[in-house]
């Protein structure tokens, strides 16, 4: 009895976490990946002040010249 | 100074690739359009200068890291993306949730078809030199060469 009750609760928490992973992934984010020479990558979420500041030119792009 | 021809090319190429791209323009580090997608000389003018503003705006972050080579902006729009190699850039335009990888590969492949092209007609020059020297070499080694060689004796 104490066995499938732990084995119905480790299913419910796993669906549970399947199901926020897969809601967050959907969530779309804006955000600004710079790469560089050396290999390495900056991502800037929206938010920060140096996104604050690429963010507007690149949505004036898009409306602009798609 | 970019070809004209070879960009415009290369830029047909990357859209007939690549279905995501909706907006694309070649540039030099001075701002001058070589190729566009769009249509008006001056909407690609006005294209390129704002992607160039882009561009120098993030280059000022995290300037430690070295120079930047690539970047994309992605908003619910769509995406922005700046690839540079040398003195070329390329930027283009998607729809929201593009595949990033593919977009930039598709980029630098129309960059590396741009190079490629511009090193293909720089070294014909070279080519010419060495046939010269090679020519030398040749009319050297036949006034080297005795005229008349030494007779082997008959075996018999």
């Amino acid at each position: 009895m104490r066995r499938s009750a732990a084995t119905f609760l480790g299913l419910a928490g796993g669906v549970l976490a399947g199901a926020a992973f897969i809601r967050r992934r959907g969530v779309r984010q804006e955000r600004v990946d710079l790469y560089y020479e050396d290999g390495s990558m900056v991502s800037l979420a929206n938010g920060s002040a140096d996104a604050a500041r690429l963010l507007p030119l690149a949505r004036e792009i898009l409306q602009r010249w798609r | 100074m970019l070809s004209h021809m070879d960009a415009q090319q290369a830029l047909a190429d990357l859209t007939e690739i690549s279905s995501q791209i909706q907006a694309a323009a070649v540039f030099d580090d001075e701002g001058r359009v070589a190729a566009s997608t769009l249509g008006d000389p001056d909407r690609a003018n006005e294209f390129v200068r704002a992607a160039s503003d882009l561009l120098a705006q993030a280059e000022g972050i995290a300037a430690a890291n070295g120079p930047l080579v690539q970047l994309e902006i992605a908003t619910l729009e769509g995406s922005v993306f700046v690839v540079r190699d040398g003195k070329r850039r390329i930027v283009a335009t998607t729809g929201p949730e593009p595949t990033v990888g593919l977009v930039f590969y598709d980029l630098k492949s129309a960059l590396r078809q741009l190079s490629a092209k511009a090193e293909r007609k720089t070294p014909a020059r070279k080519r010419t030199t060495r046939k010269t020297s090679t020519k030398k070499t040749t009319a050297a080694a036949a006034k080297k060469k005795p005229a008349t060689r030494p007779k082997k004796p008959d075996a018999s």
